[in-house]
């Protein structure tokens, strides 16, 4: 490191290429804070470890959980928070509502106005959903897009779009799929894919 | 105007400058409070550094067809939720 450049950005993922205006803005204002003695570089190097640790798998364990325990599944459906903190899983401030897919309705998640998504539950959104072209046509004509996804709504099924427009944030609670009875809470839990929760997929066997 | 679950009403049909949390496609257009979400702090203020103006959260159920009606689709909707400054009761014009 030169003197010029003292600071190595280690949270900066591409080491090879120059830092971008904000990467050297959140760098300057993160020592900032650190030295300032609003938090430590230890509790930033936590709490990424946590974003990190954050994955679908999460989300996969509450509705596996859900298909085998009807009183979970009820008290998920009135309050995801509260859900998510039964199961060990912090939701922090956030505010989850799990909605239900039955045999005649679907519901699907965008963010239309940015990218908003359970992230406590489910870590990171994947690249398409934070794409103009998903937000923009998921609410305009989801069954079109649902069906680049691969996936055919039959017309008697009707589409519950939910838009992440303030507070809230969603996950989809598929149906479980036929063949699976006895299958253990574990087993179960794999069969529930990231996309199955933002509903652009449904599980399958 | 508070509303409860059940009620019709229309999104106000106004672009203030700013940072707001009501999708353009939704202005002007009318649907069904689906349920009461309670009282958060008003994002309008929250982003300019501003606190202490809690305003309630409602989501409301749009019909697609009401919505986007050059691609008519049945059954499906739209449930967006949306700040109690935004609404007024369907009838009373925009």
């Amino acid at each position: 490191m030169s003197t010029t450049h003292r600071h190595p950005h280690v949270y900066h993922p591409e080491h090879h290429l120059p830092s971008t205006y904000y990467e050297k803005l959140t760098a300057a204002v993160m020592e900032l804070l650190v030295e300032k003695g609003f938090f430590t570089a230890e509790d930033v190097r936590r709490e990424i470890e946590a974003m990190d640790e954050r994955c679908p798998e999460r989300g996969a364990r509450m509705v596996a959980r859900a298909w085998i325990d009807p009183a979970f599944k009820a008290r998920m459906l009135e309050d995801g928070s509260a859900a998510m903190r039964e199961l060990g899983l912090d939701p922090g401030d956030m505010r989850l509502m799990v909605v239900e897919n039955t045999p005649s309705i679907h519901n699907v998640i965008v963010c239309t106005l940015c990218s908003c998504y359970p992230r406590m539950l489910m870590g990171p959104p994947p690249a398409w959903y934070k794409s103009r072209p998903y937000r923009s046509r998921v609410v305009r004509e989801p069954r079109k897009v649902l069906a680049e996804f691969g996936l055919q709504i039959p017309d008697e099924v009707t589409i519950r779009v939910h838009d992440s427009s303030a507070d809230l944030r969603y996950l989809v609670l598929p149906m479980r799929p036929a063949g699976t009875d006895g299958w253990s809470e574990e087993r179960l839990a794999a069969l529930v894919t990231r996309d199955a929760m933002i509903g652009t997929a449904v599980p399958r066997v | 105007m508070s509303f409860s679950a059940g009620d019709r009403v229309r999104v106000r049909e106004m672009y203030p400058p700013g940072h707001v949390r009501t999708p353009f496609y939704v202005r002007g257009k009318a649907g069904i409070v689906e349920r009461v979400v309670g009282e958060f702090d008003n994002p309008e203020e929250l982003a300019y550094g501003r606190e202490g103006d809690k305003r309630i959260l409602y989501r409301v159920r749009f019909a697609q067809r009401d919505v986007f009606p050059q691609t008519p689709s049945g059954s499906d909707t739209i449930d967006v939720e949306i700040y109690e400054h935004w609404l007024v009761p369907e009838g009373d014009g925009r």
